[in-house]
């Protein structure tokens, strides 16, 4: 499988990463190599193959639905860019 | 009275305890080390302050016979780690200028066990490179040359910077990171020790995630027992990360000289490949003669699967980095581009803030997850990981201890040699070290001799899960046969 140009845009705009016009050729040859590469996958027999989801055989372990932290918000803002009362500032999101 | 920055880890302890020297001064040993290899652009913070203020107060402690394990033992962290209230950036720009309000699990345990920190190691960005030439702030260089050259050569990565430094006895031991090989593939270029532990073993809390299922933190240093004595603070159970297991934390150091007698040392022929430098090929029947001599038994096995560890790793690597990595938007820290909109404000700022290598790695992964190409790619990735692990389980349970691999198919190579045009072809530099994170299981890089060029090379020895005393037995008798290397001083 390969990706064309309208795909890189798309991926691109999936990821929330601003790819401009010249830039979209060089991403497409890149991800074509890539994908090239992980072709060889497709010989492989996984025919009634579990697919790997935990790497160490155990159970996930859960914690008490308690509060257990906070009560720290200039911690939690301390490294934002724009903020405002303890608030993250945005762009205007709702007119 | 010898340089102290050329002691290991084990001569210092001895050192500080019978106080023929202080933390302090063992630490004013490294930092002017620091601040003299400059060039090789191993640290991207130095903390000489605080480095100091924590040396006295472990002096002051050592005094009192109240010294922990690593009491006074000057330290790199590689800048995945976060540590409080001191700059941490995943070397990435859009990180910035990031100061945690919180320490990693794995370097809080060092500062409880007394170690002192010299400052931040340079990496690849995110932990994503092979030759630590992704760093936003710039490449590693490697103290070791090829004889009569001046080439700049890469220290290896992701863990460069952590590698080139302990080579260069810029500090005692390293943390580092291991997703694909970023701490076994850089300790082979520069004849260091790099421990990646089981998954599990040593808590991801606190530092920058890559790929989750793959990252586990380790040590590199200058032996095999100065990385035992590192392993044995830095792991351990944590319930702030719930793929951490809870078992004990055996003493390391102890399986140091122990016998290897009838054990039996796995060779995997999948890992002999078309075109293998000779040397390479020689080095590791050297290895297995040594270990062949110390009394264990040589068996060739196979892992049928071993092909398809470096594209599978290529799936699920990126597609684990593309979620880990939505986080960084511009909003709660790090970059901001500001924009008109909030969708604008996100493109904008991943745009500016990802470096080439990660812009690449998060588009792929976002393919390989989006619709309708989940099953093709990212299952199927899923279910040959399966198989991976499954030869190795197969293996072990044919009663084999331990495996014996080359740790990289070729030593150091030159600032921009590679992967200029294909990216694929820095991955392969991965290709004996990736299976073992495909299977979650504990490896080591040892170094074992130098090619025809001067240049050092490593063999790799993998465990059985959360075996990495077996491996660190195994590993002192590669470095007792092969003796240590260290690189002339040019810098």
């Amino acid at each position: 499988m390969s990706v064309d140009a309208a795909t890189v845009r798309r991926i691109a705009h999936l990821a929330r990463i601003a790819v401009t016009e010249a830039e979209v050729p060089h991403l497409q040859g890149e991800l074509n190599t890539m994908l090239a590469f992980v072709e060889q996958l497709s010989e492989v027999n996984i025919d009634g193959v579990e697919p790997m989801t935990s790497v160490t055989p155990m159970e996930m372990k859960k914690r008490q639905d308690v509060v257990n932290d906070g009560e720290i918000p200039d911690d939690i803002v301390r490294n934002a860019p724009e903020t405002q009362n303890h608030f993250f500032l945005v762009p205007k999101v709702v007119e | 009275m010898t340089d102290l920055t050329s002691l290991t880890i084990a001569e210092a302890r001895e050192g500080l305890a019978s106080k023929s020297f202080t933390s302090l001064e063992l630490t004013d040993a490294h930092l002017a080390a620091i601040e003299a290899a400059r060039s090789l652009n191993a640290f991207v913070l130095e903390t000489p302050d605080q480095a100091r203020a924590m040396a006295r107060a472990v002096d002051a402690k050592i005094a009192k016979g109240e010294g922990g394990p690593l009491a006074g033992i000057p330290l790199g962290i590689k800048d995945l780690f976060a540590t409080r209230d001191v700059r941490t950036t995943a070397c990435s720009k859009i990180l910035g200028n990031f100061v945690p309000p919180y320490e990693s699990t794995v370097t809080s345990q060092l500062w409880r066990d007394g170690a002192v920190m010299l400052g931040k190691l340079n990496n690849d960005e995110f932990a994503m490179g092979s030759s630590n030439e992704t760093s936003c702030f710039g490449p590693v260089v490697n103290p070791w040359r090829r004889e009569g050259s001046n080439t700049t050569l890469v220290p290896g990565g992701s863990s460069g910077g952590s590698a080139s430094a302990v080579a260069a006895l810029l500090c005692m031991g390293a943390t580092a990171t291991d997703t694909g090989g970023s701490i076994r593939q850089p300790a082979a270029f520069t004849a260091t020790v790099g421990v990646k532990p089981t998954y599990g073993r040593c808590s991801r809390w606190g530092i920058v995630a890559f790929a989750s299922s793959l990252d586990q933190a380790g040590p590199i240093a200058r032996t095999v027992r100065d990385s035992a004595i590192l392993m044995r603070s830095m792991a351990g159970h944590d319930p702030k990360d719930t793929t951490s297991v809870d078992i004990g934390v055996p003493d390391y150091e102890a399986a140091i000289g122990k016998s290897v007698k009838g054990m039996k040392i796995g060779i995997p022929k999948e890992y002999r490949l078309d075109g293998m430098p000779a040397e390479i090929e020689k080095l590791w029947s050297e290895g297995a003669a040594w270990l062949k001599a110390a009394g264990a038994e040589l068996v060739e096995v196979s892992l049928p699967h071993t092909k398809y560890a470096l594209p599978a790793y290529y799936i699920v690597a990126p597609a684990e980095a593309s979620s880990n990595l939505a986080r960084y938007d511009g909003v709660r820290y790090g970059l901001r581009v500001p924009a008109r909109s909030i969708g604008e404000l996100y493109e904008n700022t991943r745009a500016e803030g990802f470096g080439d290598e990660v812009r690449r790695r998060v588009m792929i992964g976002t393919y390989v997850l989006s619709a309708g190409y989940y099953d093709a790619y990212y299952l199927r990735a899923q279910k040959v990981r399966t198989l991976i692990k499954k030869d190795f389980e197969d293996c072990f349970a044919k009663g084999i201890s331990a495996i014996l691999t080359p740790a990289t198919p070729s030593a150091a190579f030159g600032v921009g040699e590679k992967g200029g045009a294909d990216p694929v072809e820095m991955y392969l530099n991965d290709i004996f070290t990736v299976t073992v994170n495909m299977a979650g299981l504990p490896g080591i890089a040892v170094p074992a001799g130098k090619d025809a060029q001067g240049l050092p090379l490593g063999l790799q020895l993998i465990g059985r899960p959360f075996d990495e005393e077996t491996l660190f037995s195994l590993g002192e008798v590669v470095e007792q046969a092969a003796g240590r290397f260290t690189p002339p001083r040019w810098w």
